[in-house]
């Protein structure tokens, strides 16, 4: 066995390590492998050639740009993010939730990008998120921080394990591809469809942690106003 | 019979249009990533027949195309992030007057590509099945764009040459992050033909009971976690970990389920994009963008999520995998 095409890989990790281009650590990383592997400079090219015009199903997604940028320049943005104002009067957990099967759902349908850190989080969730915490008593300062970083951490969820069960993400036809490579034919919906038990357990489990975040608040808050009458007293 | 070939010219012709938009608006950067870029679109079946026939030098010529693709992105000039405050209040009244309408293009995506994947095996044309049976999901997905641009144009009453203008201030906000799925699955290409997964599974192999399925299934899972980690992305790890061990060892030695594998062996990396701040535009971004005092801070509101997670992925895997 030669083992020194395991240098390709030590190039992509150090080079994502050190923050390079990801596009051309992976191309230096194919030729680092090839080269190591002892081939020759035109078969190696033909290898990247082919192996590259093999994968370009990859790219489907930019036809669906004309649409959503077209869209998003006449308000779509704009109309979603009144349209998640209407879940202002939530509590904590019940808004970050909600956020979370939301978001979950439209990734499934493909909208992955419609919200978002930028979009979402920053303008919506996380005011959101401090308003319903603070309806009852004033929050710390360590609290609140708390706060936005669990909304953001919400997002993330409902992004990352909603958006493999749509059948056209490039996560699920780079399965494909890499199936089809060796020989073994699937079809993207099948794979799509494997990604739903994750998912429901990912709600699960972060709604249930949500919720238990909310209960650590409120408990807090308790024992600091119990200190404080019997302080009164 | 409609192929995906039509699919490619497509997306082929958009990226040429792409090209010249920039190309006018002397973004040269641009211009060329595109133009090399639509190549194995416009020229693609060209390229692997000949490659087949044994005439190589197409193949050559876009290995050439791809080196000098990664040298553009490497130059940084691509990603073009045009402010467009002017517009939000226009972005804001044209939201109040369309309303909800606005959600049924983008709905009108999945909806039309799921209908026309079910409805392909009884559509004929001339006793021959209209779609290529192996290709419908991604055909379908191509004729549901078109559809849904339809559909958008009509609910804004935009122009047809906006749909294009739009879809090329996307493309080249994207920049080289749109090649990126497409390079690491061309990777995972190359290290499975210079025997990148061989060296992986005979060093697991050799760590590991290979006979043991379950232990299989855990270097599998922890592999996709800490490769994910150490480069920030499951779509990097994939290839390696699948050409390594998920093939070789799960999929031909133990019978594993490929198309499981996949989803939840993919979905298992997720968990590791969770927990690591390589992955910075979910990790890191965020705590700058809510100025948390901690930069860590997000990672540390979700990593129990994660491990949870994981924890239920290698069951999945022990349980679903093997049926």
């Amino acid at each position: 066995m030669n083992a020194w095409p395991l240098l390709g890989v030590a190039v992509v990790v150090a080079g994502f390590a050190m923050r390079i281009n990801p596009v051309l650590v992976v191309v230096v990383a194919g030729i680092t492998s090839g080269v190591a592997s002892g081939m020759g400079t035109g078969d190696l090219l033909a290898l990247l050639g082919t192996s590259f015009v093999s994968n370009r199903l990859l790219l489907l997604f930019t036809l669906t740009l004309p649409v959503i940028g077209l869209l998003e320049r006449h308000g779509l943005r704009e109309r979603a993010q009144q349209w998640i104002l209407g879940f202002r009067r939530l509590s904590l957990a019940r808004l970050l939730v909600s956020y979370l099967a939301l978001r979950q759902m439209l990734s499934m349908v493909g909208l992955y990008d419609i919200a978002g850190h930028a979009q979402t989080v920053r303008p919506l969730l996380a005011p959101m998120s401090e308003q319903a915490a603070a309806r009852d008593a004033p929050l710390n300062e360590v609290d609140r921080m708390r706060i936005r970083a669990l909304a953001a951490a919400t997002d993330n969820v409902g992004r990352f394990f909603g958006e493999d069960v749509f059948l056209a993400f490039a996560g699920v036809l780079l399965i494909q591809r890499f199936f089809d490579g060796q020989g073994i034919h699937l079809e993207p919906l099948a794979i799509s469809l494997w990604a739903l038990p994750t998912a429901i357990a990912a709600f699960v489990i972060h709604s249930l942690r949500v919720a238990w975040a909310q209960r650590a608040l409120e408990r807090a808050r308790r024992a600091i106003a119990s200190e404080a009458s019997d302080a009164a007293r | 019979m409609l192929r995906v070939e039509l699919i490619y010219w497509l997306i082929g012709a958009f990226l040429l249009v792409a090209a010249v938009m920039d190309a006018r608006a002397k973004r040269w950067s641009s211009a060329a990533f595109w133009t090399i870029l639509a190549a194995p679109f416009l020229a693609g079946d060209w390229i692997l027949a000949a490659a087949h026939d044994g005439v190589r030098w197409p193949a050559q010529a876009m290995g050439i195309g791809l080196i000098a693709l990664g040298a553009l992105a490497a130059r940084g000039k691509l990603r073009i992030h045009e402010d467009d405050r002017a517009s939000a209040t226009k972005r804001l009244t044209s939201a109040e007057r369309l309303g909800n309408r606005l959600f049924i293009p983008a709905l009108a995506i999945p909806v039309t590509t799921i209908v026309i994947v079910l409805a392909a095996p009884h559509l004929k044309w001339n006793a021959a099945p209209l779609l290529e049976p192996t290709q419908a999901t991604l055909i379908a997905l191509g004729l549901a764009c078109i559809v849904a641009l339809a559909i958008a144009l009509r609910v804004t009453r935009a122009p047809f040459g906006e749909g294009l203008r739009e879809g090329r201030r996307l493309l080249d906000a994207l920049g080289w992050a749109a090649l990126l799925p497409m390079v690491l699955a061309t990777l995972g290409s190359v290290f499975a033909s210079t025997g990148v997964g061989d060296a992986i599974a005979a060093i697991v192999g050799a760590t590991i009971p290979a006979d043991n399925r379950i232990a299989c299934v855990a270097a599998f899972a922890i592999g996709m976690v800490a490769f994910t980690v150490i480069m920030g992305n499951a779509f990097a790890a994939f290839p390696v970990m699948m050409a390594g061990v998920g093939l070789p060892l799960l999929v031909l030695q133990h019978h594993a389920n490929p198309a499981a594998l996949g989803a939840i062996g993919m979905l298992t990396g997720y968990c590791g994009t969770l927990l690591t701040p390589m992955a910075a535009n979910f990790n890191i971004v965020p705590a700058v963008l809510l100025e948390l005092p901690d930069q860590y801070g997000v990672i540390r509101a979700q990593w129990p999520t994660a491990l949870f997670l994981i924890a239920v992925n290698v069951v999945l895997l022990c349980t679903v995998v093997f049926r």
